[in-house]
C-alpha cells in the first residue's frame, strides 16, 4: 500500500437497546488495504457493530466516518452504494433465485439502464443487460461457480452458498467488505479454502476487509490486526501475537483465573 | 344435458389454455414480424368467433361478456401478483383500486356522452399535474437526509390536492369550449362521433389507471412501512373506505351521476374485443418486461430477503412502492375495461368479500407465476359460469348459493393437492426467463481462484 489513508473511522460508537448497552464507546480505525479482525465471546456486540456500520441499526451516539463522510443516519442501501458491502452470519441468499440472479441483483445499483428502458426492452436495455450479465458471470467465474449459475441458490451445499454470498457482496463493488463469521459451520478443508479465498479477494480487488470470526485459526492466520470486544466494549487491540498473550482476552474467553493458570 | 354445460365450460377452459399457450409461444419467437403477425392472428381468431356470420356465431354474446370479464380480471390479478407474488406484500387493496379505476373511467365517458367534458378535462389535467407534482416533490425531497415518511407524505398529499384544485379550475374554464361540440344526448355533436368516443375511451382508461396509481402512491407511502400482515389489514381498510365512498358518492361526494348505492347506469358500452385484448396484452408485456429487467429483480429480491436486499444496495422502500403503484395501475385499467363492458356499476361489486377474488386467483394460479395468473383468471370465470349453469337447471334460485359451496370446496381440494398453485412457478413461452448460457471460457484461461489454489 502506497497511500496510508483512513477509510473507516468509528468514534465513541454506542448503541442501547432499551437499557441494555449492546455497544459502548467503541472505537475502530481502518486504513485502506487493511485486513483486520473483530473477535469476542458470544454476545459481545460484534454483529451489532456490523449492523451499525451498514445502517441496519441507528447508533445511540457516536460517529462513523467512511471516506471522509459521516454515514450515520443514511439508509442501508445508500451506505452500500457508497462502497460498504457485507455478508451475514446466517447466510442470507435470495434462496429461491438462481446463483446468477443473486449476483445480478447485487449489481443492480450499477445498472446503466432505467426502468423505462426495462419496460420497453429497447436497444439500450439489451446492451447493458448483456454487459451486466457478463459482469456477474465474471464474478462467478472468479469463485469457480460458473457452472452453477443456473442452480437455485438454496440447493447448493453450504460451503458454496458462502462463496455465492461473498461473490454477491463483491458484485456491489465495495471498497470495504465486512465478513460476519465466514467460516461458521465449515469443515477444516473448507476453512483452508476460505482463508485462501479471503487473501485472494483482498489482493485482487484491492479491498479493505474487516471480519468477525470465532475460529481462532482463521483470525490468527489471516488478520494483521485484531480488535477484541467483550460486553460491548473494546478490551484489547493488537497483532495476533499480542492478542494471544493478552490476559484480559484469555480471561474473557476462558473465565477468571484461567489467565494465571496459563 | 346439464352436465353438458359443465363439460362445455371445461372444453372452453382447455381451449383458452391452448390459445394462451399458442399466444405466448408466438410472442417468444425471435423474429419481430412473426410476433406481430402472430398477435394479429390471435386477435383475429377470437374476433371471428365473436362475429355473426350468416346467423352462426361460435361464441355468443354471453361468452363474449365472460371473455371481457376475464380480461379485466387478468389485469387486476396480474397487478396483485406483482404486489404479492413478486414483491411479497400481502395486499387486499387491489379491489379498491379496481373500483377507483372503474368509477373514474365510467364517469369520464358518461359525462362525455351527456354533453359534459369536465370529466375528461378534470381527471386528465388532474392526473398529469398530480403526477408531475409527485415527481418533482420526490426529486426535491431526495436532497435531504432522513426525512420521516409522514412528513414526506404530507408534502406529497398537499401537492396532489393543489394539483387537483388547479385541475378543477382548468376543467371548468375549458368546458364551455367543448360543450357546443359535444351536443346533447339526443343530438350528438362532432366530438360524440363513434371515432371520437373511441379516443375518449382510450384516454379514460389510461387516466383511470394513472389516477389509481397516484392514489396508491399516496396510500402506499405511509402504509408500506408496516410489516406484511399489518399492511394486509391496512389495505383491507382501504378497500372498505373506497366501497363506502362509492355507496355515498351522490351524497358526501359531489357526483350525483354515480347514484350512490343504487348503482351507476348508462355507462356507454365501449369495450370491444379489440380494446380488451389490447389492454390485456399491454399489461402482460409491461409486466413481463419489468419483471425480467434489473428493476424486476430488485422487486423480487425484496420478497426473498429484505435485510439482504438492503445490504445489496437495493432501495427496499422504493421497490415496494414501485410494485404497489404499478400493480394498482393495472387494477385501474382493468376496472375501466370492466366498467365499459358491463355498462352498470354497483358498489356491491366492489365490496370487501369480492376483494378476495384476485387473491384467490393468484394463489390458485401460483404466486409469482404470470402464466398461472392469466390461466387462472380465465379458468375461474368460465368455471364459475359453467357451475352456475349446471346448478341453475337443477336447483333454480338456490343455485347461486350452492355455487359458493362447491367452488370453495374445489379451492380447498386444490390447496391440499397442489399448494404451490395450479402452475407453480412454471412460465410459458414469452413469459419464461431466458436461460443464460455459461460464459465461454477462452482457451488457456483458468478460473482465477483455482489457479491461486494450485
Amino acid at each position: 500500500m502506497t497511500t496510508i489513508s483512513t477509510i473507516l473511522e468509528i468514534t465513541d460508537l454506542t448503541k442501547f437497546f432499551g437499557g441494555l448497552g449492546a455497544v459502548r464507546n467503541f472505537d475502530l480505525t481502518l486504513k485502506k488495504g487493511d485486513l483486520n479482525g473483530l473477535i469476542g465471546p458470544n454476545g459481545a456486540g460484534k454483529t451489532t457493530v456490523f449492523n451499525l456500520i451498514t445502517g441496519i441499526y441507528e447508533p445511540t451516539a457516536g460517529d462513523i466516518v467512511f471516506n471522509n463522510t459521516s454515514i450515520v443516519g443514511l439508509e442501508p442501501f445508500e451506505i452500500t452504494r457508497l462502497g460498504i458491502a457485507r455478508t451475514f452470519q446466517n447466510i442470507r441468499l435470495f434462496s429461491n433465485l438462481t446463483v446468477l440472479d443473486n449476483v445480478r441483483i447485487a449489481y443492480h445499483p450499477h445498472t446503466k439502464y432505467g426502468m423505462a428502458d426495462g419496460i420497453l426492452h429497447n436497444r439500450k436495455f439489451d446492451i447493458h443487460e448483456k454487459e451486466l450479465t457478463e459482469k456477474a458471470q465474471e464474478f462467478l467465474a472468479i469463485f469457480g461457480l460458473e457452472n452453477l449459475q443456473n442452480e437455485i441458490a438454496k440447493n447448493l451445499p453450504y460451503g458454496q452458498q458462502r462463496r455465492v454470498e461473498i461473490a454477491r457482496a463483491l458484485a456491489c463493488e465495495p471498497r470495504l467488505l465486512l465478513l460476519d463469521e465466514p467460516a461458521a459451520g465449515m469443515n477444516p478443508r473448507e476453512i483452508l479454502e476460505l482463508m485462501d479465498l479471503i487473501h485472494f479477494i483482498h489482493d485482487r480487488f484491492d479491498l479493505t476487509i474487516l471480519l468477525i470470526e470465532h475460529q481462532m485459526r482463521v483470525v490468527m492466520g489471516i488478520c494483521k490486526f485484531i480488535t477484541v470486544m467483550d460486553f460491548g466494549q473494546v478490551i484489547a487491540r493488537g497483532t495476533p501475537k499480542e492478542i494471544q498473550e493478552n490476559e484480559r482476552v484469555i480471561e474473557a474467553y476462558l473465565g477468571k483465573g484461567a489467565g494465571h493458570a496459563a | 344435458m346439464e352436465l353438458g354445460f359443465l363439460l362445455g365450460s371445461i372444453v372452453k377452459i382447455i381451449g383458452i389454455l391452448a390459445y394462451l399457450y399458442g399466444l405466448l409461444w408466438v410472442l417468444a419467437r425471435p423474429n419481430r414480424w412473426v410476433k406481430i403477425i402472430g398477435v394479429i392472428v390471435a386477435f383475429g381468431v377470437i374476433q371471428l368467433a365473436l362475429t355473426n356470420i350468416g346467423g352462426f356465431q361460435l361464441l355468443t354474446n354471453f361468452d363474449s361478456g365472460l371473455l371481457f370479464q376475464a380480461c379485466a380480471m387478468t389485469m387486476v390479478a396480474l397487478g396483485l401478483n406483482l404486489i404479492y407474488g413478486f414483491n411479497g406484500q400481502f395486499s387486499l387493496g387491489q379491489w379498491g383500486f379496481y373500483g377507483i379505476g372503474a368509477y373514474t373511467a365510467a364517469d369520464i365517458t358518461y359525462r362525455w356522452v351527456n354533453g359534459d367534458a369536465r370529466g375528461l378535462l378534470v381527471v386528465g389535467f388532474g392526473t398529469i399535474l398530480g403526477g408531475l407534482a409527485l415527481i418533482y416533490i420526490g426529486r426535491w425531497l431526495k436532497r435531504f437526509r432522513g426525512v420521516p415518511v409522514l412528513s414526506s407524505f404530507t408534502l406529497y398529499l398537499i401537492g396532489a390536492i393543489l394539483a387537483g384544485i388547479v385541475a378543477v379550475y382548468i376543467g371548468n374554464a375549458l368546458n364551455p369550449l367543448f360543450e357546443p361540440l359535444l351536443g346533447t344526448n339526443l343530438n350528438p355533436g362532432v366530438l360524440n362521433s363513434p371515432l371520437a368516443l373511441q379516443i375518449v375511451f382510450f384516454l379514460a382508461v389510461v387516466f383511470a389507471g394513472i389516477f389509481a396509481a397516484e392514489v396508491s402512491f399516496l396510500f402506499g407511502l405511509p402504509v408500506l412501512t408496516l410489516g406484511s400482515d399489518y399492511f394486509g389489514i391496512a389495505t383491507l381498510g382501504f378497500t372498505i373506505v373506497v366501497n363506502v365512498l362509492m355507496i355515498n358518492s351522490d351524497t358526501i361526494l359531489p357526483f350525483p351521476e354515480m347514484k350512490g348505492g343504487r348503482g351507476m347506469v348508462g355507462i356507454p358500452k365501449l369495450t370491444t374485443w379489440f380494446w380488451a385484448f389490447f389492454f390485456m396484452m399491454a399489461v402482460i408485456i409491461i409486466m413481463r418486461n419489468l419483471i425480467q429487467s434489473s428493476t424486476g429483480r430488485a422487486i423480487i429480491s425484496v420478497r426473498e430477503d429484505e435485510v439482504a436486499a438492503k445490504a445489496m444496495g437495493i432501495d427496499v422502500a422504493g421497490s415496494k412502492l414501485l410494485a404497489f403503484v404499478v400493480g394498482s395501475f393495472f387494477a385501474g385499467i382493468g376496472g375501466a375495461v370492466y366498467a365499459h363492458f358491463i355498462g352498470f356499476l354497483s358498489p356491491g361489486t366492489f365490496g370487501f368479500l369480492q376483494s378476495f377474488n384476485p387473491l384467490i386467483i393468484i394463489v390458485f394460479g401460483g404466486l409469482g407465476s404470470m402464466t398461472g395468473t392469466i390461466a387462472a383468471s380465465f379458468g375461474w370465470i368460465f368455471f364459475l359460469e359453467g357451475l352456475l349453469r349446471v346448478l341453475l337447471s337443477q336447483m333454480g334460485t338456490e343455485a347461486p348459493t350452492w355455487r359458493f359451496v362447491l367452488y370453495p370446496i374445489t379451492l380447498l381440494l386444490l390447496m391440499l393437492i397442489r399448494p404451490q398453485g395450479l402452475l407453480g412457478n412454471i412460465e410459458w413461452g414469452f413469459l419464461k426467463q431466458k436461460e443464460v448460457l455459461p460464459r465461454e471460457i477462452p482457451a488457456g484461461e483458468k478460473p482465477e481462484m483455482a489457479a491461486s489454489e494450485a
